[in-house]
């Protein structure tokens, strides 16, 4: 068997309105679009990501919330209807996805190596989260590839940033371990916005887009900054400035996702790819692309 | 334990309100664990108590229920769902099919929705109603003997506007017209122990956390559902408490901001390292919503009772927290004043310091400091000043600053006392000298008398930051004056002892 590696690691946003403007029969809710130019973002990360050929996407979402460690999904199968509890009336979706379980067993294997508590959910009545459902969604519509799924520690939210940075570092390193034994060609999904205020009201018609915009400027400015850093491959440092983006822009990388996977990338150094960037009800979304493969050779 | 028999008082609805938490280890893991275990105990005593009430519905308002936009309130009549939490998913799966007063949900909305709130009203298929409203209901009504009613605790939300939603659903009620047992699900301190522990050695993961959980318990035992809201945002602060302690601002706002309850703390006891309680409060007067109370407070920037003394609604001699904050023994009953809702801003004058020689306070309250106006050493009702010598002409023939130093003091604890508050809570003082080269060393004794005994383990003195200043002169013939910024506490009262 060949070592494995990660072909892609993606910044991967699931605010649940791109799956509801896309009207997928498996969302029951309908739509007239809306959010285009992040969907046209995706488009075009599906095209590289299928001319990479993955066997497996891994994802980190911020709304499987765990307390104790890092959980990953343990059965080989799931189905079932994922109801957003913030936006109900946008998402409410029929999944029925494949879990690389093997995979899902090493990263564990890996992350208790290297000290962390790590656990394999095998509850067959568990729901999957909205965030990784949609992030899936997004960069695989037809669920044909199977899936990761990786929970996010709570611990920044009663620790501290710095003490969540350091523990996804970790995390990314084992990823990238486990993927490498595994022999599979991997994508990572890190299922993050950037910054993260919400409006809390919406439109008559949730996807009237003469409604949305960036929360408030500062937000614009600080999703700019990161997103110069990426596109200048100067990952080292993005991670560094990380802390203070989520505290001064309520930056949905708390939960980790994306320092997981630059850590799980080796902090690349060449340019990503910024396919899209939009707001979705205030909050700064970016479609952002490491192509491992083409990325290493630069 | 024994069960209280629960009524409404006569021209109210509310029966009664519980705070209980919402983690599903008590109701799915309890023999693990004594500690979860006694917990369960207790919800079996609190369940007993709402079955044997007038209540004639439960209405939950659960912080692990997170709205974004507005407020959501679950109008399915009947939701059913397997719920397997996030985290706790090897403990197993929870059934539930709830009996949903969907006719409420419509009633709390329209309030809601009249103070300008988005509100949806949910009753999808699947929607995952949060793991804390799950386990208080199968807990408390497993078998749904009371319709239930279950709104969301918006993220955003501060201190006002959750106030104001809690007032909301209190004429929600009242315009409903059905007795409600009202159950807040939150934790205490929130702190998990991130790593797997040995259940039965649960312990509360900080004694910091243990503690403050520990003060307000004795608090909520106390009946003050007012003062604990008032602390919610340093008790978050120092002991991490679940969502901020919104669900105790709404309770607090449904209620009406008071004090007026008997307290009872059922158990308190760690779940995983976080503070758990079941606490019950019970209304000694009927509590209707109060059209009069207006909820214009902005958030973090309270409003000053400057504004009300200018309106001509208050003087500057009416203390807002001093008498709060005396110390009540144990057993005795609250005066009047202490059930008075407080404020986190207030003037505070005494009549046993010497009056201000201008416009303004002995010191004023903001937020959790006090701070005093500059102090000098004259006694009230005499223009004498002690230590002083005048000729015919009012000129000063001789002063003693030890003496003048010594009266400076005693009216800042005077003042000081007036606040709730002692010389040991000080934390900065400005002094003010009119001759630094002749006084300073007397000064500096005098002072150490009062300040300097406060010391460390190791000895060192932690007395406040000072800072000493030779000015040219002082308004009235005096050699001093000091002026000083202190903390404002809450005392704690007696050590709290457990279920009660």
């Amino acid at each position: 068997m060949s070592t494995g590696r990660i072909v892609t690691g993606v910044l991967a946003p699931h605010p649940p309105h791109l799956v509801y403007a896309e009207n997928p029969p498996q969302n029951e809710p309908k739509s007239e679009g809306g959010w285009d130019v992040l969907r046209w973002g995706y488009e075009r990360l599906r095209k590289n990501l299928q001319a990479n050929k993955p066997d497996v996407f891994i994802v980190h979402s911020p709304h499987w919330m765990t307390y104790v460690g890092h959980h990953v999904l343990g059965l080989p199968h799931f189905k079932g209807l994922s109801v957003d509890p913030i936006f109900p009336h946008l998402f409410r979706f029929n999944y029925d996805v494949k879990v690389d379980v093997d995979l899902s067993l090493l990263i564990a294997e890996e992350g208790q190596k290297a000290g962390m508590t790590m656990k394999v959910m095998k509850n067959p009545d568990f729901r999957i989260d909205y965030g990784a459902i949609t992030s899936m969604y997004l960069s695989n519509p037809a669920f044909d590839i199977p899936m990761v799924a990786i929970s996010s520690n709570n611990s920044p939210y009663y620790f501290s940033n710095e003490v969540g940075q350091e523990e996804m570092k970790k995390l990314g390193e084992a990823t990238r371990r486990a993927v490498e034994r595994s022999g599979k060609r991997a994508v990572l999904l890190a299922s993050n916005s950037l910054s993260h205020r919400h409006f809390t009201t919406e439109p008559e018609i949730p996807e009237d887009m003469s409604h949305e915009h960036i929360y408030h400027h500062g937000q614009y400015l600080w999703d700019m900054e990161v997103l110069k850093m990426m596109r200048e491959g100067r990952s080292r440092e993005l991670i560094d400035c990380l802390p203070e983006f989520m505290d001064m822009a309520s930056a949905e990388v708390k939960a980790g996702a994306l320092t997981w996977m630059i850590s799980a990338l080796g902090y690349p150094t060449y340019p990503a790819e910024v396919h899209a960037y939009g707001s979705v009800i205030g909050t700064g979304n970016a479609v952002v692309e490491w192509n491992h493969e083409k990325g290493a050779g630069q | 334990m024994s069960i209280r028999r629960v009524t409404a008082p006569e021209g109210s609805l509310i029966s009664a309100c519980y705070v209980v938490p919402g983690l599903p280890h008590v109701l799915l893991a309890h023999e693990k664990s004594p500690s979860w275990t006694k917990l369960r105990k207790s919800f079996d005593v609190v369940r007993e108590e709402i079955e044997k009430s007038d209540a004639e519905m439960i209405l939950y308002f659960s912080t692990q229920w997170l709205s974004v936009l507005g407020y959501l309130f679950q109008a399915d009549p009947e939701p059913e769902w397997t719920l397997v939490d996030h985290n706790w998913h090897e403990y197993g799966s929870i059934q539930y099919k709830f009996k949903v007063e969907a006719g409420f949900a419509k009633a709390y909305s329209r309030e809601v929705k009249g103070l300008g709130h988005y509100v949806r009203e949910v009753a999808y298929k699947g929607f995952p109603i949060d793991t804390g409203t799950i386990v208080a209901q199968k807990l408390l009504n497993p078998l749904n003997r009371l319709p239930a009613a279950m709104a969301s605790c918006n993220m955003y939300a501060e201190k006002q506007e959750t106030l104001s939603i809690g007032q909301a659903a209190m004429r929600a009620i009242e315009k409903y017209g059905k007795r409600v047992a009202v159950v807040v699900v939150s934790g205490l301190s929130s702190r998990f122990e991130t790593k797997d522990i040995d259940p039965a050695k649960d312990a509360i993961s900080s004694l910091k956390d243990d503690e403050w959980n520990r003060k307000v318990l004795e608090l909520f035992g106390e009946g003050r559902l007012e003062d604990v809201s008032e602390v919610a945002r340093e008790y978050t602060h120092q002991a991490n408490a679940d969502m901020g302690f919104k669900g105790i601002w709404w309770l607090n706002g449904l209620c009406g901001k008071t004090n007026d309850f008997d307290g009872r703390v059922f158990d308190y006891q760690p779940i995983w390292g976080t503070g758990a309680a079941l606490v019950g409060l019970y209304p000694k007067r009927g509590i209707v919503s109060n059209p009069e109370w207006v909820n214009d407070e902005a958030d973090l920037v309270e409003r000053s009772a400057i504004g009300d003394q200018r309106s001509g609604q208050r003087t500057a001699t009416a203390s807002a927290i001093g008498d709060r904050q005396q110390p009540t023994a144990r057993g005795q009953q609250p005066t009047a004043q202490q059930q008075q809702p407080t404020k986190s801003s207030a003037l505070i004058a005494t009549s046993k310091a010497p009056p201000p020689v201008g416009p303004y306070p002995h010191a004023r309250r903001e937020g959790d400091f006090i701070f005093l106006s500059g102090c000098g050493p004259r006694k009230p009702g005499s223009k004498d000043i002690p230590g002083v010598k005048l000729d015919a002409k009012g000129e000063v023939v001789s002063y003693d600053v030890e003496i003048q130093t010594r009266s400076v003091m005693d009216n800042i604890q005077v003042i000081l006392e007036a606040s709730g508050a002692t010389l040991a809570d000080v934390i900065d003082v400005q002094a003010y000298l009119t001759d630094m080269k002749r006084d300073f060393g007397t000064f500096n004794k005098v002072y150490g008398e009062y300040f300097g005994a406060r010391k460390d383990a190791q000895g060192t003195p932690i007395g406040p930051c000072r800072t000493t200043i030779e000015v040219g002169a002082l308004p009235t013939p005096i050699a001093v004056e000091m002026k000083v910024v202190a903390r404002a506490p809450y005392h704690p009262r007696v050590p709290f002892s457990g279920a009660n």
